[in-house]
């Protein structure tokens, strides 16, 4: 469980990182809290030939706002997104969902735009941002760039990001003050990756659903976020059997893989209850 | 591979090391300061048993490479207790029979010495959200929860007997 040999950069600017990252490209990783790089490369599942280390770029780290929106640096700490008001007040799901990242020491170390771009199916923060319609703001050799986060992610470990580019950071539309949330997970362990996540936000008029967004992970090669299905249940009233409703179509509405470990019949029944649970969740909620 | 010379704050304490970048900081704290308080255990950042604190925050060890770590202000278990007295979260341990084997000790302390500086009143439930991310084989936790539980309360009674 040790590393293979790398040559070690320590940068203090974005500048300076991405400088080496074209000049070293595919042979270069950046590395930021390193809680899923670290034991990627100690089980030698990654042996970059050099190792840019982004901890003491403090650009890149803070959370600011803007008239519609947070955005987060890439290298803002897990644990300092978990308690930090301005994201509780302006994107409660983000605050809910991150602090079941890992463990507390994980979450001291590891962050934002690490996890986005280590963009594991069954994640928060790739789930969250897709479920939020999250921006990716990116820097690269050829100057900056936005992407969605839906189109950001684009299957198993694997997203848009060229070899010379790095994730700066993550900007999530504010909530609006009548949006509710809900956020339920399971995993094998405590802190482990999830079987299966569901975030959901909606927004009522009086009994009415006005808007309905729903996320998943662990069900697909990335975060599945269910649009179609969602609009149907745009107009409806709450009523009782609404979220067993919702639960029993998004279960019916994604084709997870069967794996030994995990059946696909269990990870639908998950998709269902957990569904279900965090609808529940978001109509119980009173504001935020 | 190339080694270079690195000087690490540990403890208070200045070591200088001479190792390659990649080595671990749990294998150097151990290896080449002689610091073998902090206890190496699946090396990919689950058990926590080589939890120390970076610049004041819990942080695994093996997952920090040496070349990162001379910028930073590290404190091992050697540190807690002071002139030969246990910190009150290791005199609980000791009294509740929170630990059997003690591998995973120094991981526990290490994180709740942080956990309980930045939430010096938590819930039961709390303590065993921080406490999962360390993992114990002999004890079955009860009684790590009851001395960290206890701990706090000693130290918010201390606090209280300051304040007065």
């Amino acid at each position: 469980m040790k590393p293979a040999a790398f040559t070690y950069h320590r940068v203090s600017s974005v500048a300076h990182a991405l400088s080496l990252l074209e000049m070293y490209a595919d042979e270069a990783k950046v590395i930021a809290g390193g809680q899923s790089l670290g034991p990627m490369m100690n089980m030698r599942l990654a042996q970059p030939q050099h190792l840019i280390d982004l901890n003491g770029v403090t650009e890149l780290a803070g959370i600011r706002e803007t008239a519609d929106a947070l955005v987060i640096g890439a290298m803002t700490r897990h644990h300092d997104v978990a308690t930090s008001a301005r994201v509780r007040a302006a994107c409660p799901l983000l605050a809910d969902a991150v602090a079941t990242v890992g463990h507390y020491a994980i979450r001291q170390r590891g962050t934002l735009g690490g996890s986005l771009v280590h963009a594991d199916p069954a994640a928060q923060i790739p789930l969250v941002a897709v479920t939020l319609d999250a921006t990716v703001e990116i820097a690269g050799a050829l100057g900056t760039r936005e992407v969605k986060a839906v189109d950001f992610i684009e299957s198993v470990m694997t997203t848009d990001l060229a070899a010379h580019e790095m994730v700066t950071a993550v900007r999530f539309p504010r909530a609006g003050a009548a949006q509710r949330h809900g956020f339920k997970i399971v995993a094998q362990r405590h802190g482990d990756f999830a079987i299966v996540a569901c975030a959901v936000t909606l927004e009522l008029d009086g009994d009415i659903i006005r808007t309905l967004r729903i996320g998943l992970g662990g069900v697909s090669d990335k975060p599945v976020l269910l649009e179609q299905l969602a609009i149907q249940f745009c107009g409806e009233a709450r009523h009782v059997d609404l979220a067993q409703r919702i639960g029993a179509a998004a279960a019916a509405a994604v084709d997870p893989e069967d794996s030994p470990e995990i059946s696909s019949t269990y990870r639908r029944e998950l998709v269902l209850v957990l569904t279900r649970r965090a609808v529940e969740q978001a109509l119980s909620h009173v504001g935020h | 591979m190339k080694k270079s010379n690195l000087l690490l704050k540990i403890n208070g304490a200045t070591y200088e090391v001479n190792c390659e970048s990649r080595k671990l900081l749990s294998d150097v704290i151990r290896e080449d300061c002689g610091l073998t308080g902090t206890h190496v255990g699946c090396e990919h950042g689950v058990c926590g048993a080589c939890t120390v604190l970076l610049d004041g925050r819990p942080a695994r060890a093996c997952l920090t490479y040496a070349a990162q770590a001379d910028v930073m202000d590290i404190t091992t278990i050697e540190a807690i207790a002071q002139d030969e007295q246990l910190s009150a979260l290791q005199q609980a341990l000791h009294e509740c029979h929170g630990l059997q084997c003690g591998f995973c000790t120094p991981g526990i302390v290490m994180t709740f010495e942080a956990y309980l500086r930045e939430c010096p009143d938590p819930t039961e439930a709390q303590v065993r959200e921080v406490l999962s991310g360390n993992l114990c084989r002999c004890t079955g936790y009860q009684n790590i929860v009851r001395a960290i539980l206890l701990a706090a309360a000693r130290l918010r009674e201390g606090n209280a007997h300051v304040a007065a």
